[in-house]
């Protein structure tokens, strides 16, 4: 059987739409597959988050300890202008965090309780869809939302998509605002964006993030949410927590116990 | 090549102006070069603003660019002969609007010199790469159909036919880019004032009543320094379009604040307050939010009376108006207020710095730059050529002699 160019292109075409009408069509018939297949071997995956057991944590009055490792373990500089400061994790008043949970006769001391806050590690996280070079992404093996410094075009459109306000952007040259340089993690470069990566690098050599290790009062606690035989799971299994802004979908992974 | 000899010659006042746009750019680029050295910490933005001037005149800018489609789409989609010598113009002023557009996201990175990496590693869930694509496509587009058309016109031919393709490729271009720009904002989960689905209509609204406002305050100028007239028709048919965007942005407007307002949802009302009212703040901006809702209402007066509209002195100060309320609106306050409060509820005070605005200033002359001397360039292809279609015309008028004292004045004019 002879065959004419022509001919030929047009079989062919003919399969390549066949063939992806097959594709389209699956989809059309169970439109939850695609979905459910995705999210049940995210679940089967890793996902590290953190516990933050607010109780706990309000019993060591002006206790900072955790933010004091994160930022000797990270060369976090110190600005004095509020502008122009990194901040990996940090304090804010319970209130300004849950607002939404406001109930207005809380006693003041407890709506003004600092609380740690940082990065939500999110199972979807927007700072990762926005971010056009990939900049920052979710790592699949663990589900740590990463960061590459080198990069980073520092467009600022992650910080815009962050709904926790968890980003910070040097807007100047932070090297010589380092109080103490840690030799073994890297200083960063004006104009790019930064925030909490969980200890990546720490994790790596089998440590548990500084913040989780500098606590006095065990009010941290950090593990795989996905396994339900570990410790984090077997918390949120007893008790009420809460997750800032989860209706926004971002899956948040901090959880906060009250 | 390019034509670019036309703007060579000129009048001691062209080269005025010519010179006075370059001082301004050379000195915007002296505080470029500082934030380059000294980071973007020079600006105003903070960690809770984190997008300021820059982003929203790029905003406000891409909305210019855009709305050249309101000549282009009468012009060849209905054969609106009235916009016949306005169409170049509006072209050109998209072609400036859109550098402006990207010199404004280059002044605003933190990193300009790895803009590759957009490219280099595209990511294609992200919007503002296809915000790139669109954008420079666009440019591409604009500047491929000015240059054929006006080599056409100066040739005194037709242009090719492939052009016509092209063109009608810009009209739902024109609309993409703008509605891509609005998806940067509308696409966020955590931004109130921008999470709408009336933000990308309500930006083609504002576009398609500023860029006209700019554009018929630019042929007014043009009719003033040379005697190039684009027509009283096109300038009232212009009008019309620019009356009708500024109604429906208006209407779009009042139903997010009733939508805010009547819901009485405190994530929905706050930032309307602290941007017209101020009764969430302290807001810096303020003022500004309600300078722009008072200069769009009351531009409606004369654009909605018919003798005013068509008073071209009347209809001048409401361009200025209009263009001014949507330059407020769009390019300060819609982007900054979207930071007030912060995710965690702090209202941090923004305040454009020195160095700031003349950089801001600076991509503003650059794109008076461009529009002057494409213009220069323009105006004097269609000029020469009219002036070369008279005299024949009247020569056998026996009006010869008119016809050669109106290629001299014309001439001299440009």
């Amino acid at each position: 059987m002879k065959i004419t160019r022509k001919e030929f292109l047009k079989i062919s075409g003919a399969c390549l739409v066949a063939l992806s009408g097959k594709e389209v069509l699956a989809v059309l018939d169970n439109p939850a597959e695609g979905q459910s297949s995705s999210s049940s071997a995210g679940k089967a995956r890793k996902q590290l988050g953190m516990i933050v057991d607010t109780r706990k944590c309000a019993k060591a009055e002006g206790c900072t300890k955790c933010i004091q490792a994160c930022n000797a373990a990270h060369n976090i500089p110190s600005f004095q202008d509020p502008d122009h400061q990194i901040k990996w994790i940090w304090e804010k008043p319970f209130d300004d965090i849950f607002s939404s949970y406001e109930t207005q006769y809380l006693d003041a001391s407890l709506k003004e309780e600092p609380t740690p806050v940082l990065c939500n590690h999110c199972d979807n996280p927007p700072c990762v869809r926005v971010c056009p070079t990939g900049a920052t992404w979710k790592r699949p093996e663990d589900g740590i939302v990463m960061m590459d410094w080198h990069r980073c075009i520092g467009c600022r459109y992650c910080m815009a998509a962050c709904p926790y306000g968890a980003r910070s952007f040097n807007w100047v040259d932070p090297r010589p605002h380092i109080e103490r340089l840690n030799p073994d993690f890297p200083t960063r470069t004006k104009g790019v964006v930064e925030k909490c990566t969980f200890c990546s690098e720490r994790l790596a050599n089998g440590q548990l993030p500084a913040c989780v290790e500098a606590c006095p009062e065990k009010a941290l606690v950090f593990g795989d949410v996905n396994d339900p035989k570990s410790e984090v799971r077997q918390m949120l299994a007893k008790s009420y927590a809460l997750r800032r802004r989860a209706e926004l979908g971002t899956g948040p992974n901090i959880y906060y116990l009250i | 090549m390019f034509m670019l000899e036309k703007a060579m010659v000129g009048s001691r006042r062209y080269w005025v102006w010519v010179c006075a746009l370059l001082t301004l750019i050379a000195v915007a680029f002296g505080f470029y070069l500082h934030q380059l050295s000294y980071g973007l910490g020079v600006t105003g933005m903070s960690r809770d603003v984190s997008w300021g001037l820059y982003i929203g005149q790029f905003t406000f800018m891409v909305g210019v660019a855009a709305s050249a489609v309101m000549v282009v789409l009468p012009y060849y989609l209905h054969n609106h002969k009235d916009f016949a010598r306005m169409t170049i113009l509006g072209e050109f002023l998209a072609v400036a609007a859109v550098t402006m557009c990207m010199l404004f996201i280059l002044v605003d990175m933190g990193k300009p010199m790895r803009v590759f990496n957009v490219f280099l590693y595209p990511q294609f869930h992200s919007v503002m790469f296809w915000d790139m694509v669109s954008l420079s496509g666009y440019l591409v587009i604009n500047i491929t159909i000015t240059l054929v058309s006006l080599h056409a016109e100066q040739q005194d031919v037709h242009p090719p036919r492939w052009i016509k393709p092209v063109i009608l490729l810009s009209i739902p271009w024109a609309i993409s880019i703008h509605t891509v720009t609005a998806f940067l904002y509308c696409g966020i989960p955590g931004r109130t004032l921008w999470r709408t689905a009336v933000l990308a209509p309500r930006f083609l609204a504002s576009a398609f009543a500023s860029g006209p406002a700019l554009l018929i305050l630019l042929c007014l100028l043009v009719r003033e320094l040379t005697s190039y007239d684009v027509g009283k028709k096109a300038i009232n048919s212009l009008a019309v379009i620019m009356t009708y965007a500024m109604v429906i942005n208006v209407f779009l407007l009042l139903m997010e604040l009733f939508t805010a307002f009547y819901s009485q949802v405190p994530e929905l009302t706050e930032h309307f307050k602290s941007m017209y009212l101020g009764t969430v703040g302290p807001n810096s901006l303020l003022p500004w939010g309600q300078l722009s809702v008072f200069l769009m209402i009351a531009s409606l007066i004369p654009l909605l009376v018919p003798t005013m509209r068509r008073n071209e002195t009347i209809l001048a100060f409401t361009c200025a108006m209009v263009f001014s309320a949507l330059c407020i609106d769009k390019g300060v306050c819609l982007v900054v207020c979207g930071f007030m409060p912060s995710p965690l509820g702090t209202m941090t005070r923004y305040v454009p710095t020195l160095p700031e605005m003349t950089i801001t200033v600076g991509v503003w002359a650059v794109g008076a730059l461009m529009v002057t001397v494409f213009y220069k360039i323009a105006l004097s292809v269609e000029i020469a050529r009219e002036a070369s279609y008279v005299p024949a015309y009247k020569y056998a008028a026996g009006e010869g002699v008119t016809g050669l004292q109106a290629h001299a004045r014309s001439n001299q004019s440009v």
